[in-house]
């Protein structure tokens, strides 16, 4: 027998011998094979397009998905219980880690949350650069967003251009506190580094040579007759779905819920700023793409406005050098680029918190992807994974 | 900060016209970029009229908040009581004698929803109250997916932000088990907590909100606490195989760690 006719594939039932593999036993009937034509398919962990390491088992009519099981937590370093065993003050850089490409909307989240339980305020100046950076912070996690997921369906050339613009932001966070990616930038409080010198011309100038690249980058798909045809009515999610299942962010908004944290209960300085909430119509993944492209020109909107009206003054609110909040609890949120990014926060009145608990968008927003992908095909999975804009680290902590 | 916390009325989804010193400047250049046809929204970029600045006043109402001198009374939560060691030292300087003046207490939550919870349940809503301008409920067990369903169809908080737990070793009903929810239509959000002791379980809201199924999922992995009727209650983020819950306050954190080395190096502790 040759090797093709020795392969399981064309063994018949009950035959054994050399060549016929034990994993495979036709005779019975597995219970996941329900249908000649229905096959199981593990995609991940360790698949490009996850952007990270997922898995998601798929269960396949041909080349249509029946139904998905995300596998979760290989990421999992439980920054919960780390918490438990760390000061207010030594936490702070752990929440850099889950969301890695937004880590300063992370960091702000968690110095706000903890700034409530004690019932401090940063001052003026220091809510500026906070919001100048957490918006330059939204841009980048978008362009990394924007070019993986365009690479996942086919479109090279927006991730050298996404990646070549991030760099510019990433500079001047590397020029503000040294570090380019888990960046602990601000401290509770407010922040512990004064805007170095040119650090508003900086800002503006990125701002002014950013608006015309992402044009480019609009200019590479929005149009696009593959883009459109790989996105239009792809991976649907009605908006009665989205807040059954939590979701929220550019998803949510993508959707048509005019819903973002930044004006629904402004945190910060943000009820200052003049801004638009985009939305979409049909919640579609083209829909999502036109919102997040939306969001990174209002997020220029406002770095501008928040550079021109810097105000002057200190930037450390008075707080004690040993934090020991009261007891109590808070729940606080913000509006990450990945959605509602929420801290609840149990104080036993000690230097140590009793409990954190993070809220992460990640988490809760890839649960839709099951309704989401039911009844597509194979690789509108992968589109699908792109455009929930999912991070690993955020999603096990 | 939100205004949560020092603003009694319920925030506007739309705020007032924003206070940027020079709004004009600012909507010059953006405006051509946001009239885009691929845009999905429309700027107006008429100037809006220019309002005082909005955090002076603020800043002012603060201290009248925090001047509370409440250091003692903890949040009848049953935290971990960590102040009464501090208070039954009378012998401490007198400097130290006063407790902080920081320190807010919970206030009753005075709204029509609290009273027609409290008047249709009696004492099965245990507190109705406030802290730090956050609103929370903590009711009985039995009656909790009751009020859940209610908090849903009847007072419209539509979305369920987290489900979440908290364990205190020491009480009698171990742990905290917390639903925080969110009223799109009010702007608002409250916080349910409900007390279990060890083993016991709670029904599965997963009929009322889709989200509590990987929310609760990820509650029975990190306490082991048990919810009825759930679909599919198994582990989320660790492995099948994982050996008690972590967030648990009695799992040491070093306990996965040790048992390896001892397992796989044959000693005693790897640190």
């Amino acid at each position: 027998m040759s090797d093709f006719e020795n392969d399981y594939r064309h063994a018949k039932p009950g035959q054994s011998g050399p060549g016929v593999t034990d994993y495979l036993d036709l005779d019975t009937k597995d219970e996941t094979f329900l249908d000649a034509n229905e096959l199981v398919l593990n995609m991940g962990p360790q698949h490009p397009s996850t952007h990270g390491v997922l898995r998601v088992i798929l269960k396949l009519d041909g080349e249509k998905v029946l139904g998905t099981e995300c596998v979760i937590g290989y990421l999992h370093r439980g920054v919960e219980k780390i918490a438990e065993n760390r000061t207010y003050a030594m936490f702070n850089p752990y929440v850099d880690r889950m969301d890695y490409v937004a880590s300063v909307s992370n960091g702000l989240g968690y110095c706000e949350a903890v700034e409530k339980l004690q019932n401090v305020e940063a001052p003026p100046r220091a809510q500026y650069i906070r919001v100048i950076l957490t918006e330059l912070c939204r841009i980048a996690s978008h362009q990394v967003w924007l070019g993986t997921h365009a690479l996942d369906i086919g479109a090279l050339t927006p991730l050298f251009y996404c990646f070549r613009d991030r760099e510019e932001i990433l500079k001047i966070f590397e020029k503000y506190c040294g570090a380019r990616l888990t960046t602990h930038a601000f401290r509770i409080g407010g922040c512990i580094y004064e805007a170095y010198d040119g650090f508003e011309q900086d800002c503006l100038k990125f701002c002014t040579a950013f608006l015309p690249k992402l044009d480019e980058y609009e200019e590479l798909l929005t149009t696009n007759r593959i883009w459109v045809r790989r996105t239009k009515g792809v991976g649907i999610l009605n908006p009665e779905d989205c807040i059954a299942l939590g979701v929220t962010g550019p998803v949510l908004r993508a959707s048509g819920v005019k819903w973002d944290l930044r004006r629904a209960q402004p945190y910060e300085c943000y009820k200052n700023f003049d801004f638009e909430i985009p939305t979409g119509l049909n919640g579609d993944t083209y829909d999502r793409y036109l919102v997040r492209i939306e969001e990174m020109r209002q997020s220029v909107r406002i770095i501008r406005q928040a550079v021109e009206g810097l105000p002057q003054g200190p930037i450390m609110a008075k707080i004690p050098k040993v934090l020991k909040p009261p007891v109590g609890e808070i729940y606080h949120s913000i509006e990450a680029p990945k959605g509602e990014l929420g801290y609840f926060i149990v104080s036993d009145g000690s230097t140590q918190p009793y409990r954190v608990r993070v809220r992460p968008p990640s988490f809760v927003n890839l649960q839709a992807l099951d309704k989401m992908v039911r009844g597509l095909l194979v690789a509108d999975v992968v589109a699908v994974i792109g455009t929930l804009d999912i991070v690993l680290g955020e999603v096990d902590r | 900060m939100p205004d949560e916390t020092k603003d009694p009325n319920p925030v506007l989804p739309e705020p007032k016209p924003p206070s940027v010193p020079q709004p004009g400047a600012e909507a010059a250049p953006s405006a051509p970029a946001i009239a885009k046809p691929t845009s999905a929204e429309k700027s107006e970029p008429g100037a809006p009229p220019l309002a005082p600045p909005a955090a002076k006043p603020e800043v002012a109402a603060k201290p009248a908040e925090t001047a509370k001198p409440a250091a003692a009374a903890a949040p009848a939560t049953g935290e971990k009581p960590a102040t009464p060691p501090a208070a039954a030292k009378p012998a401490a300087p007198a400097a130290k004698a006063p407790p902080k003046p920081e320190g807010p207490k919970p206030e009753p939550w005075d709204s029509d929803l609290a009273h027609s919870l409290k008047s249709q349940y009696g004492s099965g809503i245990r507190e109705a109250s406030t802290y730090l301008g956050q609103k929370y409920l903590v009711v009985d067990s039995s009656i909790l997916y009751e009020i859940l369903l209610r908090m849903r169809d009847a007072e419209l908080f539509n979305y369920c932000v987290d489900i979440t737990a908290v364990h205190y070793p020491k009480r009698d009903d171990q742990f905290d088990i917390l639903y925080i929810l969110y009223s799109f239509h009010h702007n608002e959000r409250v916080r349910i907590k409900t007390q279990i002791k060890d083993g016991e379980t709670l029904r599965s809201v997963v009929g009322i909100w889709e989200t509590a199924n990987w929310l609760e999922r990820e509650v029975f992995d990190m306490f082991g606490i048990s919810f009825d009727g759930h679909p599919d209650l198994k582990r989320i983020l660790l492995p099948d195989g994982w050996k008690g819950h972590p967030l648990r306050k009695d799992y040491p954190i070093l306990q996965q760690d040790q048992e390896w080395v001892k397992i796989n190096l044959g000693i005693e502790s790897g640190q």
